[in-house]
């Protein structure tokens, strides 16, 4: 089963929200949070979606619509 | 044993064969490259590294390759142009400028990086390389890939200029052109890396890559007499540039080559994408990635992989970050090439800019034995200053006509 890995920031107004939790639920992917960094007015995770490919693309897609920022772990790889 | 140990995490230490890995499986961070600096202490020493070759490769004993070069065997070793005029001009007693501008064979300080990219990537058994890039590591990549005979792909976003466009073009890689914005171009290539058995320098190859900056450290080290500078001034994109500078500073005193190191490890952006120096100027540990906006466009990462390390690599040596804006840059550009007939890209323009400022803040100081890092040829960004350079002088073909216009009298001549 395919995994990938994605660096993910929350924006201050969403910090508190369970949106990881919520789309473990929501599509078929298997969330792993490997690193961590929550503060007050920041929060940043770095995740693994376990899945189908396309569903773990829904997943990114869904996670954006919630207003969340996801990018690949590397970063910016474009340089 | 060999020189190099392992890879190793940055963020949980955890250790690693020395393969194309560059995420930590266990908790994602990313793995640089560890050396066995107690054996590396037996064998090296000045004489050693000033009887090998005129090129960054008298440094192989600090890179991470087990053979001989294979690739890129004349990168590095540019000049360290003592900067009498910039110097007077900033009213800096000593300022050098590490002149990569002149590097071989893509004229940017990329052809170290690529040069060990490479080389490492065939002793891994790669025959693909790859990367992700807006100019100066494609161009080096491709160069290098045609003169290794290696299949080569790289990526570019849709809306590049024709000229750094032909800069691939010409050494016939497979140049893919993505559409879709900056972010698509990032994810599906950091996917595509995952899915492909090639050597994506700037990924799969980072740890190896990243190593070979330390050796502007290492030449400016030994072309200043052995000894290391007060302060050093660096342009920042991805930040790894930086970090590495300060690594391979370190390594110098560690392997007993130079003294206790006191340099200040300073760093450049531009206004439109200043990430990092954003964040060093309001006292964070963490950067807030951006949309960049600015003609510095080799320095235009707004989600800078090294952004953290940058930081610490600062903060740690009691160093400062500053930006520029666009027009600075410009004039940062001609004041490098009419004081010291050197003619930058915009990234050079940055770090003279950034330089300019922090003498004018007196963070560097008259005294300071100070070192600026130009990176890039300005022949590859015309565009930024075409418009700020004014016209040729026309005239009719006749002594007379040129007499009058340039008010020449008995001892030569005036300006017109
Ligand atoms: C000319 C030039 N200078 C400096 C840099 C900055 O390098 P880094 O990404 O290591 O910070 C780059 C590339 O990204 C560049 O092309
Ligand atoms: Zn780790």
């Amino acid at each position: 089963m395919p995994s990938l890995r994605f660096h993910i920031r929350f924006p201050e107004q969403k910090i508190k929200e369970p949106i990881i939790y919520q789309i473990g639920h929501e599509y078929k992917v298997v969330t792993n949070v490997r690193r961590a960094d929550v503060r007050e007015t920041t929060g940043w995770m770095d995740v693994e979606l376990t899945g189908e490919t396309g569903e773990i693309e829904r997943a990114v897609e869904g996670l954006r619509k919630k207003g969340v920022l996801v990018d690949p772990i590397e970063l910016n790889v474009v340089e | 044993m060999a020189k190099m140990k392992a890879l190793i995490c940055r963020e949980c230490g955890k250790e690693y064969p020395t393969k194309a890995i560059h995420v930590c499986e266990l908790c994602f961070g990313p793995l640089e490259v560890k050396y066995n600096y107690e054996e590396i202490k037996q064998t090296i020493s000045r004489k050693k590294i000033e009887s090998g070759p005129h090129s960054m490769w008298r440094y192989i004993d600090l890179l991470p390759v087990e053979g001989a070069p294979s690739v890129g065997p004349h990168a590095g070793f540019t000049p360290m142009v003592r900067a009498k005029n910039l110097g007077a001009f900033l009213g800096l007693d000593e300022l050098y400028i590490k002149n990569d501008t002149v590097n071989h064979p893509t004229l940017s300080f990329k052809d170290r990086v690529v040069a060990v990219a490479l080389t490492r990537a065939r002793e891994l058994g790669f025959e693909t390389v790859a990367c992700a890039s807006t100019g100066n590591l494609a161009n080096s990549v491709a160069a290098h890939a045609a003169a290794a005979g290696m299949r080569c792909y790289v990526f570019i976003p849709g809306d590049l200029e024709a000229a750094k466009v032909l800069g691939n073009l010409i050494y016939k890689p497979n140049v893919v052109e993505v559409e879709g914005n900056y972010d698509d171009v990032n994810r599906l290539c950091s996917e595509i890396a995952g899915e492909h058995k090639w050597a994506f320098v700037n990924i799969n190859i980072r740890p190896y890559y990243a190593e070979g900056s330390k050796t502007l450290a290492f030449e400016t080290v030994e072309q200043l007499g052995w000894r290391a500078p007060d302060q050093a001034v660096i342009p920042m994109a991805s930040g790894s540039l930086l970090t590495k500078i300060k690594k391979g500073l370190q390594e110098m005193e560690t392997l007993g080559l130079i003294g206790k190191v006191k340099t200040k490890i300073n760093g450049a952006q531009a206004e439109g994408c200043s990430p990092i120096s954003t964040a060093f100027k309001e006292g964070r540990d963490f950067f807030r990635p951006v949309k960049p906006k600015t003609i510095a466009k080799s320095l235009a990462i707004g989600n800078p992989a090294d952004g953290y390390y940058a930081l610490k690599a600062t903060a740690e040596t009691g160093g400062a970050m500053d930006m520029v804006s666009d027009e600075e840059v410009v004039e940062g550009i001609k004041l490098l090439a009419q004081t010291e007939g050197i003619f930058a890209e915009t990234a050079g323009g940055v770090t003279i800019g950034v330089l300019q400022k922090l003498v004018k803040q007196g963070i560097i100081k008259k005294g300071d034995v100070t070192v600026a890092y130009i990176t890039g040829n300005g022949l590859k960004t015309q565009e930024a200053v075409i418009d700020a350079v004014g016209r040729p002088v026309r005239i009719q073909p006749s002594l007379v006509n040129f007499e009058k216009t340039f008010k020449m009298g008995k001892n030569g001549g005036g300006d017109a």
